[in-house]
């Protein structure tokens, strides 16, 4: 086989080197690939919590319309907006309009802010009500350290990647606004912020909205 | 490069992720409207999770861009995830509903 026949083959095919076979940068796949690993830790949290509450003969429903689900609602409300934002700022990226990535950015933050801030209130009204890792404190339901420890164990690591969420956009916004940083790296952290949106689509139903308290 | 990416990908319009933003509201309602209506807890459970892989696949496919990526990405990323997914329930539902049928009444 000549050399030539060799080189053609190659050109010809996507998987043979030297070209994108997905057609984007690598740091735009590594970050698909650390969120579907992130995926994976939150599924196994989500089954583990599923799992403990199935083997718990009664599981306490205690989460009443005011105000715990007045405040999740709202929170989902301002995570799902922060990901409209956050798409508007890599669409103005994408524009090389500086100013405005860096404002819907600033929105971005300031709708996932809104987000930590409502739920460390929620937080707050469970631990005055006794709610604990290792204790509940209601009289309807026998006592179970498993509510307090996959609410917290959930929720809690939910929180950690919003707030890294935060900062991660809040270095992307002084980075972008100084011309550090391409439009590229916007879009990355886009993506991150967008999973961070998705993985609450299944811990508001699962923790929430199925342990609603009917009066 | 972002000039190629212009060129090449289509983005969705302002209208079209407006449209995705309100149907994930609007999906987000509904749920909320189920956990009120008193419905059998599977019952629930199916419709609850039915609605949150939709919200998650509007999300991955616009907001995250996935639909408007090579479709090879997809095929990398969401069969793997699936399949995974699986494997853990594979584990978890012969268990969880023998749980189910040993637990005490009451």
């Amino acid at each position: 086989m000549s050399d030539g026949h060799a080189e053609a083959v190659a050109v010809g095919s996507a998987w043979a080197g030297g070209v994108k076979p997905y057609a984007m940068s690598s740091k735009k796949l590594g970050m698909w690939l650390f969120i579907i690993s992130d995926a994976l830790t939150f599924s196994a949290l989500i089954l583990a919590y599923s799992y403990v509450r199935l083997s718990t003969a009664q599981w306490p429903t205690p989460f009443p319309f005011s105000p715990a689900i007045i405040f999740s609602t709202v929170m989902t409300f301002a995570l799902l907006t922060s990901s409209l934002t956050m798409v508007m700022a890599v669409a103005a990226a994408h524009r090389r309009d500086h100013r405005k990535t860096v404002l819907w950015l600033l929105a971005t933050m300031v709708f996932g802010a809104t987000f930590v801030v409502l739920h460390a209130m929620e937080w707050n009204h469970l631990i005055h009500e006794g709610l604990r890792p290792w204790g509940s404190p209601w009289p309807e339901w026998p006592d179970t350290p498993l509510f307090g420890g996959t609410f917290f164990g959930l929720t809690g690591m939910h929180m950690l990647h919003v707030t890294v969420g935060i900062i991660y956009l809040g270095i992307m916004a002084f980075g972008f606004g100084t011309k550090k940083f391409k439009p590229e790296d916007v879009e990355v952290s886009g993506l991150y912020w967008h999973f961070v949106d998705l993985v609450w689509m299944f811990i508001f139903p699962l923790v929430y909205l199925m342990s609603v308290k009917f009066p | 490069m972002d000039a190629h990416a212009h060129a090449e990908g289509h983005t969705a319009s302002t209208n079209l992720v407006l449209g995705v933003w309100f149907a994930l509201l609007a999906m987000t309602g509904i749920e909320v409207y189920l956990a009120y209506i008193h419905l059998a807890a599977a019952l629930m459970l199916t419709l609850l999770m039915g609605l949150s892989v939709i919200k998650a696949g509007l999300i991955m496919a616009y907001f995250m861009h996935l639909r408007f990526e090579r479709f090879s990405l997809f095929l990398t990323l969401v069969p793997a995830l699936v399949l995974c997914i699986c494997l853990i329930m594979i584990f978890f539902f012969p268990d969880g509903h023998r749980l189910l049928e040993m637990r005490p009444p009451g």
